[in-house]
């Protein structure tokens, strides 16, 4: 019998027409820790739901030890032993503890009625043996992400997984959360279980991988041991070139404050933050999922106003309450999530750049179609987006294009303070340099940007200065000299 | 994720592939017939009196005041809401100036009063709506109960009758010199009217834009609440409208005026927009 | 249950009234019932409670199937049609025969509804239909059936024999079989929505449609038996109100989708979904049974009773909405992004 328990060769999937996966190999053992690496779009999501049974691969083949599976569906993922945690949580919220855990297969009793009593008796079982404590009945609604991830590894134990999937698990945990989660990692391992680790943060991989394979923009690159491979090589497998040519930040001169931000609240998301921003400046803005930044940025433009404290704008103290009061004040704001907040995505690309703006095209309510396309049409040209024509669908656009149209439709609207919420979020590393000189200029211009990412070699490449948050407080602020990956992660995890 | 589609130019265009406003407009008038064409099948589905001619003829010509309630209905579907008070709005409109006419109440004040009472109707749908953030269908649940009852409230087992002819000629005159009726003609000017704000003012972008993604256009900085409220207004308006016309039509009120027609007026509207989108719009 | 440590103790006020919901919605009701009795001392008499209850137990038949699909996140407004073409098929089939045992009228009624409700099943399922639409579809299509079915005439009394009328309303134990028919239907619907695993899988997948379709639950399979449980429900209800009414006409309980929607939103079931429970049900059930009894009773004009019937449900939903929200605000952080 072979050592290798699940084998995948030449998996290609694409969708629509754009290639998510091409050629890919992956091997994964029992008892290892394999981490899966590429940069976002790389197609890591794709590999992961065809493992499990989402998805069906165009070509290329599946083995579970040495013997060919066809996986139609997650069940008959789940009966061959293969369990996903996915980054988007899939707990149910008005489910207790127990019912999560064991909601493909509840016990039952010989009438075929649930056996409540056994399912909380396996339950806390299940719990004990991952050294987690908590009331069964709490409607999982209720619970921390830490909590309901660890609610969904007990899950993928009660199936007996044999091949356990972690995808990102740790973004939105504290350093102590991380560490306990380590802890049942190495436990399952000792067990025998062959576990597939997604991840961002490199270090994080050292720590607790065995093997790592990189992917490309949906192509396999390599897999490696992560006792023979450094951190600079892992980045160039990634990226596909070396780090240097990436962030062309110019120098500008600082100008005045334009934004000033002082002591913000909003109850359970923020306390009490701080900060200014200065014309020309490309402030960043630090920390994990869930840290609060993107709460606060919505605060500052007004889609979930703060409950206390001060916004104060070129001079002018403002109790901001809707995004059209922001953009009144010269502020836009390019959210972290795309589709939902970004686009609207059936519609083309003159709707969606010209949304924020149609008032100006508009006498008496009339609506002067022609100006507004002539318009969109030179936002999106000076853009460089990939498009047809303005009438193309923004649903039929590439991720990296999907973020040219909204950063056009913001740019349109001449903001004076541009709020950008992980601006190169899973888009091609082409797109992603584009994006990058095109801050650089805007604050060349003298636009003052506030950048949140989570991506910390962008953080450091692109910033004048930048803020940390944590657990929803500003727990540090740099200058671009004195910065260091490690001062930033003390900071956002605050490991001091 | 990266661009390898070949057929993708660098190079966006500004001419106009295939479509042209003419053609734009020209789907809006098929959207309408085909609302025409559903209204009769419906609603001689539904009618109770299915086989008897007489009030077969009765229950079509119903259609002009349906007609009045599904403009606005398009507004909302188009939103991904729906107002299940129209006609219970219409109910409590037309029982309104008939109360007030019953008291010695000038009919024009009446009938005025009464479209207000409309938009007060859809007001309140449309605050509670944006405001507290529950589908539309629930809300309105609530008010199609709230206000067919202040009908009832209103008028109780009385009705409202002997408007006098310069009113009913709204429900039954036909232009002069030619046998259209007026009611044809107020219903396909505001079709007019409704038509040319979805298609060609930026209030109807909106309205669109709502539908597929709401949360974006929050996002955008447009008043997502604010619209929301406005054609639930507009819905009440044309709701009351519709309720003063079928008053004159009958020539008096009761506080059963229209019952029942919510649902034609919604399935046809609804019908209408998934021929028209296709199954394409409602995404697996 | 063996002893845990509570790691996580945040039973707050908001979360501990959500638990509890029925029980406010209990002390609504038992504050109703003082204020009519204190008012009408015929009210609080027995057999005016089993009038009350007479007059609730079709609604609150529906309002359960009703529940069990809002839970689900869909609406099914088709029920007021399948009801009335139910009762008027089983009413020919019994004025034809009158000799048809009543076992059978009720097999024919359970089966008639059950097609019903797998067509609105099959619609939703593998039409992919939104069930709004859907529903509304059907709710035309089975009203024109009972007029397609009975050519436009009625069912009255004097065609009806006497053994089926007693089907409803015969009094074997104080109480009048129809509520004793409801009351095992809310029995089946409690042990099935809370012990069986197809009862459980509704719930998973009105709270998380995603994870349902991931943690390998037939999403469209537990869909589309919800709609058939729908149909079956109707058609008992259909048999049922046509003995009890003695009567099956064209125009048969218009306009009741509306109502059984309103006892599942005030009992508690969330349109947002994976949320309602069969006692919630059926306290909103009775909820609108009393309003109704109590002002028929009382000496407020009886056509106010619709008017307070619309404003308990605004109230209903804004409290609940206002709760949920709050509830959502103060508990959930990193789920909801």
């Amino acid at each position: 019998m072979s050592e290798n328990t699940l084998r995948l060769t030449n998996i290609s999937k694409s969708f629509a027409g754009v290639h998510a996966l091409r050629g890919v190999h992956f091997e994964l053992r029992l008892g290892e820790v394999h981490a899966l690496l590429g940069e976002n779009g790389a197609g890591k999501s794709t590999l992961v739901k065809v493992i499990t049974g989402v998805h069906q691969p165009d070509t290329g083949e599946i083995y579970l030890n040495d013997r060919r599976i066809h996986l139609a569906d997650p069940r008959e993922a789940t009966a061959l032993g293969i369990s996903a945690i996915y980054q988007e949580l899939s707990t149910f919220p008005d489910l207790d503890i127990a019912e999560n855990i064991f909601v493909g297969r509840r016990p039952t009793l010989a009438s075929g009625l649930v056996n409540w009593r056994r399912m909380y008796r396996d339950a806390e079982q299940l719990l004990s043996s991952l050294g987690v404590h908590l009331d069964l009945k709490t409607k999982a609604r209720y619970l921390s992400v830490a909590q309901q991830q660890m609610v969904e590894i007990a899950r993928a134990l009660s199936v007996n997984a044999r091949i356990l999937i972690m995808d990102e698990p740790t973004s939105a945990l504290t350093l102590n959360e991380v560490a306990d989660l380590f802890q049942i990692v190495r436990r399952l391992r000792e067990n025998g279980t062959a576990i597939l680790f997604i991840s961002h943060r490199l270090e994080e991989l050292f720590e607790i991988a065995d093997r790592v394979t990189v992917l490309r923009d949906g192509a396999y690159v390599d897999t490696r041991s992560m006792n023979g491979v450094t951190q600079e090589e892992l980045i160039r497998m990634m990226v596909g070139r070396t780090v240097k040519e990436l962030f062309p930040k110019k120098d500008v001169k600082v100008g005045e404050v334009v934004l000033r931000v002082n002591k913000l609240t909003r109850k359970g998301a923020f306390r009490s933050v701080s900060f200014e921003l200065h014309k020309g400046e490309i402030l960043g803005m630090a920390g994990l999922v869930g840290a609060g930044r993107t709460e606060v940025s919505q605060a500052i433009f007004g889609v979930i106003p703060a409950d206390e404290g001060m916004i104060e704008i070129e001079g002018k103290a403002l109790r901001i309450t809707s995004p059209s009061q922001a953009m009144e004040c010269g502020l836009a704001y390019v959210p972290e999530d795309r589709q939902h907040h970004g686009l609207v995505l059936p519609m083309d690309i003159t709707d969606n750049v010209t949304l924020p703006i149609l008032s100006r095209f508009s006498r008496w309510g009339w609506l002067a179609t022609k100006s507004a396309q002539q318009a969109a049409y030179d936002a999106v040209t000076q853009m460089e987006v990939r498009a047809t024509t303005v009438w193309q669908k923004v649903r039929e656009l590439s991720g990296g294009n999907q973020q040219k149209v909204v950063l056009a439709k913001w740019l349109s609207t001449h903001p004076r303070i541009l709020i950008l919420d992980e601006p190169t979020r899973g888009i091609d590393v082409g797109t992603k340099a584009a994006v990058h000189s095109l801050m650089s200029e805007l604050a060349a211009q003298g636009i003052a940007i506030l950048m949140i990412s989570s991506e910390l070699p962008e953080i450091l490449g692109m910033s004048d200065r930048i803020l940390v948050m944590h657990d929803g407080r500003v727990t540090g602020l740099f200058n671009r000299s004195e910065a260091t990956q490690e001062k930033i992660m003390m900071a956002a995890t605050q490991a001091v | 994720m990266n661009t390898t589609d070949k057929a993708v130019s660098a190079f966006v265009s500004l001419a106009r592939p295939r479509r042209s406003f003419l053609s734009k407009f020209l789907r809006w008038e098929w959207f309408l017939v085909a609302l025409i064409a559903l209204v009769v099948i419906v609603n001689s589905r539904l009618s109770p009196y299915f086989l008897d001619v007489q009030n077969l003829f009765r229950a079509s010509s119903d259609f002009m005041e349906m007609g009045l309630m599904m403009l606005p209905m398009v507004f909302i579907i188009v939103t991904g809401n729906v107002d299940l008070a129209v006609a219970s709005t219409l109910g409590m409109a037309a029982s309104f100036m008939g109360l007030l006419f019953n008291n010695g109440v000038n009919i024009w004040i009446a009938a005025g009063a009464a479209l207000l009472l409309g938009v007060a109707a859809g007001l309140l749908a449309g605050y509670l709506i944006s405001r507290l953030k529950v589908p539309a269908l629930v809300i309105t649940l609530g008010t199609y109960a709230f206000y067919r009852g202040m009908a009832y409230v209103m008028l109780g087992d009385q009705a409202a009758r002997g408007y006098p002819a310069s009113f009913t000629y709204i429900g039954q005159g036909t232009l002069p010199g030619a046998p259209v009726p007026f009611s044809m003609v107020l219903f396909l000017s505001m079709a007019l009217i409704f038509g040319l704000v979805l298609h060609k003012t930026a209030f109807g972008r909106y309205l669109y834009a709502i539908g597929h993604n709401q949360e974006a256009v929050v996002y955008s900085g447009i008043p997502v609440a604010r619209v929301k409220v406005v054609i639930f207004m507009v819905s009440g308006l044309m709701s009351a409208l519709a309720g003063l016309v079928l008053a004159a039509r009958y020539g008096s009120t009761r506080p059963d005026i229209g019952t029942g027609l919510e649902l034609a007026v919604i399935t046809a509207v609804s019908r209408a927009n998934a021929l028209r989108h296709g199954p394409a719009e409602y995404p697996g | 249950m063996t002893t845990n440590t509570p790691a996580l103790s945040r039973p707050s006020l908001l979360s501990l009234f959500a638990r509890f919901r029925e029980l406010a919605l209990v002390g609504f009701i038992v504050l109703l019932i003082i204020v009519i009795s204190l008012q009408n001392p015929r009210f609080l008499t027995f057999t005016n409670f089993r009038d009350i209850l007479l007059d609730i137990s079709i609604l609150a038949m529906i309002a359960l199937a009703q529940g069990m699909v809002i839970i689900t996140r869909g609406i099914d407004l088709s029920v007021a049609s399948m009801l009335a073409l139910t009762a008027m098929m089983v009413a020919f089939v019994v004025k034809a025969f009158p000799d048809t045992p009543l076992v059978f009228t009720v097999l024919l009624g359970t089966a008639s509804g059950a097609v019903l409700g797998s067509i609105n099943g099959l619609v939703i399922t593998v039409g992919k239909v939104p069930p709004i639409i859907a529903t509304l579809g059907t709710l035309g299509v089975y009203r024109g059936l009972v007029f397609f079915y009975s050519k436009g005439n009625w069912i009255n009394p004097v065609d009806l024999p006497s053994s089926f009328k007693q089907l409803a309303k015969a009094v074997p134990l104080d109480l009048p079989n129809l509520v004793i028919v409801a009351l095992i239907v809310a029995a089946i619907a409690y042990v099935f929505l809370n012990y069986t695993r197809a009862g459980r899988d509704i719930y998973a997948l009105g709270t998380n449609p995603e994870a349902a379709k991931i943690s390998g639950i037939r999403t469209d399979r537990v869909t589309f038996m919800v709609y058939l449980i729908s149909g079956i429900v109707c058609g008992l209800a259909g048999v049922m109100w046509a003995s009890r009414f003695e009567a099956a006409q064209t125009n048969t309980a218009l306009g009741f989708e509306l109502q059984t929607v309103a006892a599942a939103v005030i009992g508690g079931v969330s349109m947002l979904g994976g949320i309602g429970t069969v006692p919630g049900v059926l306290l909103g059930a009775l909820l609108l049974g009393i309003i109704q009894n109590g002002l028929t009773l009382s000496n407020i004009s009886q056509f106010w009773q619709l008017a307070v019937q619309g404003f308990l449900i605004l109230l209903a939903v804004i409290l609940d909405s206002t709760i949920q929200q709050r509830i959502k605000q103060t508990a959930v952080r990193g789920a909801v992004k």
